[in-house]
């Protein structure tokens, strides 16, 4: 059986690809990923956000005092080089490209123009395969329209392909107005794929300390029902390589998302669960499935349930439940 | 000078240099001004630094400089090559070994930041007291002049010290020289090597003890040989000047800088002399080549003293010019009561012993020889002064004895000199800063002087000056470059560039008072831009640019700063400006240095905070501005007051002047004779550090009064009153219904001091009210300062005149009721959000009006007791706590010698009582003796009787009655409180702390304890965690924390609790009022977050409350009274630990900065310090589970 599959120009010999998470974080964990089959790594996001505020805060914790009292100049000694910023990043990419086999892809959160396109260079200069756009952004501000905000997706993507060499992927977020439209100009922009979807953190609130709490659960597999509506809206309509993120929990999860048109499924809140040898699992249960309907590759299995190949397309266009009512009785039965 | 060789360090790093290149081991100890010397070698030991030997030297922190002498003398009489850094009292802590160390012939070289000695009061700063308490020990003494000194005197001390076999002490001065950053010469290893011969090492090595080759050393002697054992080194002590004189001409060779024993400047035919030593020399010689490139022919000149022990008259005298007819000995010292100063004395002898001998090479025989004191505590000595002295020498009978530098307005000692004499060349840039220790300034100056020190041929020099303050402190820095080697070891006296880089210092301090006329001065205008200053400076500076013809730039710097990402660090922009218009370099190749230093000096912390320094520089240069300067003063506003009119007469005298920076101008008269010092000073002193206050919102607060339990500054204060009290309050004074059924009807008010408070936000984090309409709303509110001052202050001051809550009534476990209790303890000057300051404060609610303080030599002494003022104040009685600080190592016993006399004077007071009873009569005699004292009520009942005995004894005339009525006073309950840090209670004081705890007298002794030496900058102390960073610990202290509160519950006698404020503020109150309940000893421990843990001070409270969940500080309190009803002693009074020790550490950048920079190693120490929290809960719940076997003896006296 043929598992493999081509995503962002890269052959991968299985589609089914960890995402960007902590099982990242350290080589001998990129290892074990490997060991248990992954095809490629999307390693965890680096954010420019956190980049500046871990070196303010060391820069200004290892001042706060100093050079005010004739005693104590200083309260810390010199202990030489910190590792901080993208420095640790940009090693274990290194490291994990000597120790592996398999693509390491690079993720990337920016807040600046230059923030994104100077560690796109500096992952690209460590050897990764390709890089993740992990774009994040809340569009709090009343004044800013949706154009601009679409624009600024844009800039970012045109920017880091003008920067770098590698591909370069998209993950994207599920609130554009007009979400295919968005692809194809990001398609246009340059972007090499689009990973569907991104997932944020949500505030909640803590009713016994009134205050708000911001985290992010494990996905659940219900989850999926988003991104893989627009992969297989999109499939046939975007000429970039396609990811769904979000939800694959099972091999079968996984067949999903390839039925839909996706060139990969991603994966991490399963493995985050059950264990990095969980991906095997995930492998074996796909190709049982496959088996059991008879693929042989994985190229086979790719659209075969997009919109263009469903009977009823509009299956994908249903909003509500409303529309479920409409179609309560087959549509060639005429009376 | 040579390019390659130059660098630009202070006097610490230089002497350091050449004491890790040519040691083998340093035992050390931190004291302020040396304890740089310490850490550098540590660090470079650390950075596995070698020798010149190719070793790296082994660096050990002691706990005490008596610890590091004891040390040092062991490894030399193992034959190491050994070193110490110390200065002024810690140099005393080592006499008893330097006694051994020289009798014993043992080479070494102790290298001191010479520093005065505490005697009326403690000074860190600069002068030769110490080093001249230890001139009778057999040492050698050789003294540095200047930075370049300290690095060839500190090789040529080593290197004389092997051939001579005589201890050396290399000393310079305290702060002028150990902390002046100065271009100066590097000695390569090959050069020192030249210096040291082998086969000298090895003699020291052959000469030590070994059991391979067993001798004896360290006897006791009798009559009969003692004295002749003591005569035998006379030899080498006599051989010892040529040593250093022929190893200086050695040095000499290898280096093209000569020095002789004793060097001579000036006019070879002078008729007038001024001999002096240390610093002050090279003022002498600055003042000489003035007048020399004048071609003033004065007959004038300067012995520059470079070996003071062995003092060698026969290298003195040849020094000497024969034309002499009046000599000058200025001694930086002080020896009350002798025939003079330690120089003028060797010098009166040298002279005198060549006259009656007749060698004396004098043409006009003896000549006249007097002695002067001058530049104690780093007091300045200028050109002026040394004018002044020569001047005197004129005189037929000049002044014998004289001081120099002050008015000596009670025994007239002092020379007057003239403030004119200024003799700063124009071709040096001497430029003034005045800034924020926290804006940076500083910092940005020492960069400077590295970029034009190393870029040019320039000369640079940098000196910088800190008042006494750990929150919102003020900084001058002083620089100068010049083309010529400097020799001017004073404050600028004249500026040609003053940057001034706060708006508020223009009515602070006289910054433009040294400005020379055509100078540029550059200001931070903001809050204003500069196109608005004009009009906002006070009338005086507007004179001052006006007349001084001043070039005025300005910059909103702190818009800059803040839209550059900078915060409130205004050094690189203030920097860039100087750069932009000072003219020392082209502007932008200075743009491009000052970029590349910016790179050096930040890129280790990232490559963002590179970013965002550069992007300073640029914006910089785009909104700075020249200020037309009118030609008239436009300006009303004068200058406030430095103090409200309505302060006493001795702040309006004394400390007000000393606030305003004039305090160099106070005449003798004006000091207290012995240093006893009013308390309650603070309040005159409204600093208004802050932009931001807290306000009160009255509507949501419910009167718990934990926000004004924990305010570090004791500016949150709590009255209830009648509402009648209200009358004539200011409009906008808050008042409330008092939330209290038991006590209804009255009204409550929660008041913030505004112009004290240093806006930590400390109150905002505990207040557990949350609006119910606006959660992020609270009870209390940081908000802009500004709008509210004046309003505000009129609060405050009508707020003062409630009267207080009656103590009688309180319940002091209740966090609720103790906010009513005044606080004696307010408004200090330690760091904004300081986590040791709320014990402090709380201490002196609850016991205040009957404490007495010892308290031991650090931060707390130095926020408890530096000048102006003091935070310790008294209540509407005139009680108070009486404090004061004895050292740092005496503490405990310094405190039980109250306890003693208290205890001591109550007997004596009873005795005299029972002789009296006919008189007093029997029943208000056994009434007053046997009054219990418990309670508040019960303590001013007993105050009552006792001032009822002294109205009754007024009327007696017998002795006893006299006797009685001066002490009855301790009739009264006292609390005895013995406070200090961890430095103290774990290292240098433990074992008397030890002592004290063991003795069975009732004192109190409290820990303050910040599990690092905090006051001198961070070092570790054996409270320090495993696995924090630490100087002395730069790669993670590896051993664990030593428990005192365990070790001192061994005695089963000691009171011992642990507490956490932020973690549960009502078991720290139930520990205090035990504890001094206790009548015996007691020993509280309590959690300080610091500035030294590297945290968000703001949410230090959250850092305690970690500590605590982690397990890492258990609450518990150990009571043996409850031992002699049979009970366990012991209680936890915190959970089991809820999270894992790496949540709390790794919170702290003291932690987490090992695992930035050595991250394998901090993983294991991590696991090491995890298993030691796991280890101890589980020994405490041992501790906790084993009832005593029998009850506890009860405290004695014995």
């Amino acid at each position: 059986m043929d598992l493999s599959t081509t995503y962002l120009g890269l052959k991968l010999k299985n589609p089914i690809v960890p995402s960007s998470s902590p099982l990242s974080q350290r080589l001998e964990d990129i290892k074990k990923l490997e060991d248990a089959g992954a095809p490629a790594i999307v390693l965890f996001s680096i954010f420019e956000e956190q980049i500046r505020h871990d070196a303010d805060a060391l820069d200004h914790l290892l001042s706060a005092g100093t050079e005010s009292f004739a005693e104590a100049l200083s309260y810390f000694p010199d202990v030489g080089d910190y590792h901080v910023g993208t420095e640790k990043y940009l090693e274990l990419i290194a490291a994990a490209r000597a120790a592996v086999d398999i693509p390491i892809i690079g993720s990337i959160n920016g807040i600046s123009p230059e923030g994104w396109t100077d560690y796109a260079v500096e992952i690209e200069r460590a050897g990764a395969s390709a890089i993740e756009l992990n774009t994040y952004y809340i569009a709090t501000d009343p004044h800013r329209t949706g154009a601009e905000v679409e624009e600024m997706y844009l800039d970012v993507v045109r920017a880091v392909k003008a920067a770098v060499k590698i591909p370069v992927a998209m993950k994207l977020s599920p609130y554009f107005s007009s979400t295919a439209n968005m692809a194809v100009r990001l398609a246009e922009a340059g972007a090499d794929g689009l990973v569907l979807f991104n997932r944020f953190y949500q505030p909640d609130f803590d009713l016994d300390e009134m205050e708000v709490r911001s985290d992010l659960n494990l996905s659940a597999p219900a989850e999926m029902r988003l991104p893989l509506r627009w992969i297989a809206i999109l499939h046939g309509r975007v000429k970039t390589s396609l990811a769904g993120t979000t939800g694959v929990h099972s091999g079968r999860d996984a067949a999903k998302y390839l039925l839909a048109g996706a060139d990969a499924a991603m994966t991490c809140s399963a493995l985050l669960k059950n264990g990095v040898g969980h991906l095997r699992t995930m492998l074996d249960e796909l190709q049982t499935w496959m088996a059991s309907k008879e693929y042989e590759s994985v190229a086979e299995m790719k659209g075969a349930m997009s919109q263009q190949a469903v009977e009823n397309p509009a299956a994908f266009e249903r909003a509500n439940y409303i529309k479920i009512l409409e179609d309560y009785k087959g549509k060639y039965i005429l009376a | 000078m040579d390019k390659k060789r130059i660098a630009i360090i202070d006097g610490n790093e230089a002497a350091a240099y050449i004491a890790h290149k040519t040691n083998e081991v340093c035992a050390i100890y931190p004291i302020t001004p040396s304890s740089n010397m310490g850490e550098w070698a540590d660090e470079w030991s650390a950075q596995g630094r070698r020798n010149i030997w190719g070793t790296v030297p082994t660096v050990v922190e002691m706990q005490s400089e008596g610890g590091a002498s004891g040390a040092v003398h062991g490894a030399l009489q193992t034959g190491a090559l050994t070193t110490t850094f110390t200065a002024s009292q810690g140099l005393l802590l080592m006499i008893p070994n330097m006694y051994k160390i020289a009798g014993e012939l043992t080479s070494t070289v102790f290298h001191v930041s010479a520093r005065s000695l505490a005697c009326q009061a403690l000074s860190i700063f600069g002068d030769h007291s110490d080093v001249m308490s230890v001139r009778q020990t057999g040492f050698a003494l050789l003294a540095s002049a200047s930075v370049q000194e300290v690095m060839d005197m500190a090789l040529i001390a080593q290197a004389s010290t092997l051939e001579a076999r005589v201890p050396f002490l290399h000393f310079f001065d305290g702060f002028r020289t150990s902390h002046e950053v100065a271009k100066i010469e590097m000695i390569e290893d090959e050069r020192i090597r030249a210096m040291i011969p082998d086969e000298l090492v090895i003699a020291h090595r052959a000469r030590a003890l070994s059991p391979d080759r067993p001798v004896l050393r360290g006897t006791a002697q009798n009559p009969d040989v003692y004295f002749q054992g003591r005569e035998t080194v006379n030899p080498f002590y006599a051989k010892t000047p040529e040593i250093v004189a022929r190893a200086m001409a050695k040095f000499a060779g290898l280096t093209g800088r000569a020095y002789k024993p004793f060097d001579y400047f000036g006019a070879p035919d002078a008729e007038r002399v001024i001999v002096i030593m240390g610093s002050g020399s090279e003022t002498v010689r600055d003042t000489l080549d003035y007048w020399a490139k004048k071609n003033s022919g004065e007959k004038i000149g300067l012995v520059a003293v470079r070996l003071f022990r062995p003092f060698s008259a026969a290298h003195f005298l040849s020094a000497l010019p024969p034309t002499v007819k009046a000599i000058a000995v200025l001694d930086r010292t002080k020896e009350p009561g002798s025939a003079g100063e330690p120089l003028y004395q060797d010098v009166v002898t040298a002279v005198n012993e060549a006259f009656t001998a007749g060698t004396l090479k004098i043409a006009a025989g003896l000549p006249k020889i007097v002695g002067g004191r001058y530049g104690l505590s780093s007091k300045e000595f200028t050109p002026a002064m040394v004018k002044a002295v020569f001047d005197e020498l004129k005189k037929t009978a000049p002044k014998n004895h004289f001081t120099v530098g002050i008015h000596d307005d009670v025994s007239h000692t002092s020379l007057d000199y003239d403030r004119n004499f200024i003799t700063e060349p124009d071709s040096v840039v001497r430029a003034m800063f005045f800034g924020l220790g926290a804006d940076g300034t500083v910092g940005a100056n020492k960069n400077s002087i590295k970029i034009i020190g190393e870029e040019t041929d320039l000369y640079a020099q940098g000196y910088f000056v800190y008042d006494s303050k750990k929150a919102g402190s003020r900084t001058v820095s002083h620089l100068r470059f010049g083309p010529e080697p400097m020799h001017c070891p004073y404050l600028i006296q004249s500026a040609n560039f003053i940057g001034c880089h706060q708006f508020i210092f223009l009515d602070q301090v006289d910054v433009l008072k040294y400005a020379k006329e055509g100078a540029t001065f550059l200001l931070n205008s903001s809050p204003y831009t500069p196109e608005e200053v004009w009009d906002k400076l006070p009338r005086k500076v507007q004179e001052q640019i006006i007349a001084k013809r001043l070039k005025f730039y300005a910059i909103d710097g702190s818009r800059v700063a803040l839209d550059a990402g900078m915060g409130s660090r205004v050094n690189t922009i203030m920097q860039t400006c100087f750069f932009a218009i000072s003219g020392v370099l082209p502007k932008d190749e200075a743009i491009e240095k000052i970029k590349y230093a910016i790179k050096k000096t930040y890129g280790r912390k990232g490559e963002e905070i590179v970013k965002k320094n550069y992007k300073a520089v640029d914006m910089t240069l785009e909104h700075l501005r020249e200020v037309p300067v009118p030609a008239a003063a436009t300006s009303r506003r004068e200058l406030p007051p430095v103090v409200s009119p309505k302060a006493p007469a001795f702040v309006q005298e004394v400390t007000a002047p000393i606030m305003a920076g004039l305090g160099d101008d106070l005449p003798v008269s004006k000091m207290p004779v012995d240093g006893t010092f009013p308390t309650g000073t603070t309040k005159w002193e409204k600093r208004n550090i802050s932009l931001f206050v807290p306000v009160w919102d009255e509507n949501e607060c419910i009167q718990c009064g934990q926000c004004g339990l924990i305010c570090p500054h004791s500016c949150i204060r709590s009255k209830i009153y009648e509402p009648s009290a209200l009358e004539g309050a200011p409009a906008t004074f808050k008042s409330v219904e008092w939330k209290d059924k038991a006590n209804p009807g009255k009204r409550y008010t929660l008041q913030v001091s505004v112009e004290d408070c240093t806006g930590c936000g400390l109150c905002v984090e505990v207040c557990p009210k949350k609006s119910k309409t606006r959660v992020g709303h609270k009870a209390i509110n940081m908000a802009e300062k500004e709008p509210i001052w004046e309003a505000e202050k009129a609060n405050w001051e009508f707020f003062l005149g409630l009267p207080e809550v009656d103590r009688g009534g309180l319940d002091l476990s209740s966090i609720k009721d103790v906010q009513f209790a005044q606080p004696l303890f307010e408004f200090s000057g330690a760091c904004t959000g300081c986590g040791e300051t709320p014990y402090v404060k709380i201490l002196s609610q609850l016991f205040g009006d009957r404490a007495i303080i010892a308290n031991a030599t650090g931060c707390s002494s130095i926020y408890g007791g530096n000048l102006p003022t003091t935070p310790w104040a008294t209540n509407a009685e005139g009680r108070g706590p009486a404090w004061s600080n004895s050292l740092f190592e005496d503490n405990a016993e310094f405190g039980m010698g109250f306890r003693l006399t208290l205890d001591k004077q109550r007997e004596f007071a009873i005795e005299l009582l029972q002789t009296l009873r006919s008189e007093l009569g029997d029943a208000f005699v056994a009434e007053i003796v046997g009054a219990p004292q418990r309670t508040e009520a019960e303590i001013a009942a007993q105050r009552a009787r006792v001032a009822e005995l002294k109205k009754k004894l007024s009327g007696l005339n017998s002795w006893q009655a006299k006797h009685l009525a001066s002490i009855a006073d301790a009739l009264t309950k006292k609390s005895v409180w013995i406070l200090g840090g961890d430095g103290w209670a774990y290292d240098i004081g433990y074992g008397g702390l030890d002592h004290v705890l063991a003795s069975g007298r009732n004192v109190n002794a409290l820990v303050l304890d910040t599990e690092v030496y905090s006051n001198t900058g961070g070092q570790a102390s054996k409270s320090t965690p495993r696995g924090a960073v630490a100087k002395f610990a730069a790669s993670g202290k590896p051993a664990g924390k030593k428990d005192l509160g365990m070790m001192a519950m061994c005695y089963g006698n000691i009171y011992v609790a642990r507490i956490s404020v932020g973690a549960n503020p009502r078991h720290a109150l139930k520990a205090f009022l035990e504890a001094e309940a206790y009548d015996g000893p007691s020993l509280i421990i309590a959690y300080c977050h610091c500035i030294a843990h590297g945290i968000n001070m703001q949410k230090g409270f959250d850092q305690q409350k970690a500590a605590v969940n982690s397990g890492h500080w258990i609450l518990y309190r150990y009571n043996p009274s409850l031992a002699a009803q049979g009970l366990n002693p012991l209680s936890i009074d915190s959970k089991p630990p809820s999270i894992p020790l790496k949540d709390y550490i790794y919170s702290e950048t003291r932690f987490k900065m090992l695992s930035l920079s050595k991250p394998d190693e901090a993983a294991r120490l991590l696991q090491l310090a995890q298993a030691d929290v796991d280890q101890r809960w589980t020994l405490y719940q041992q501790w906790l589970q084993t009832p005593p076997t029998e009850p506890a003896a009860a405290p004695t006296a014995e």
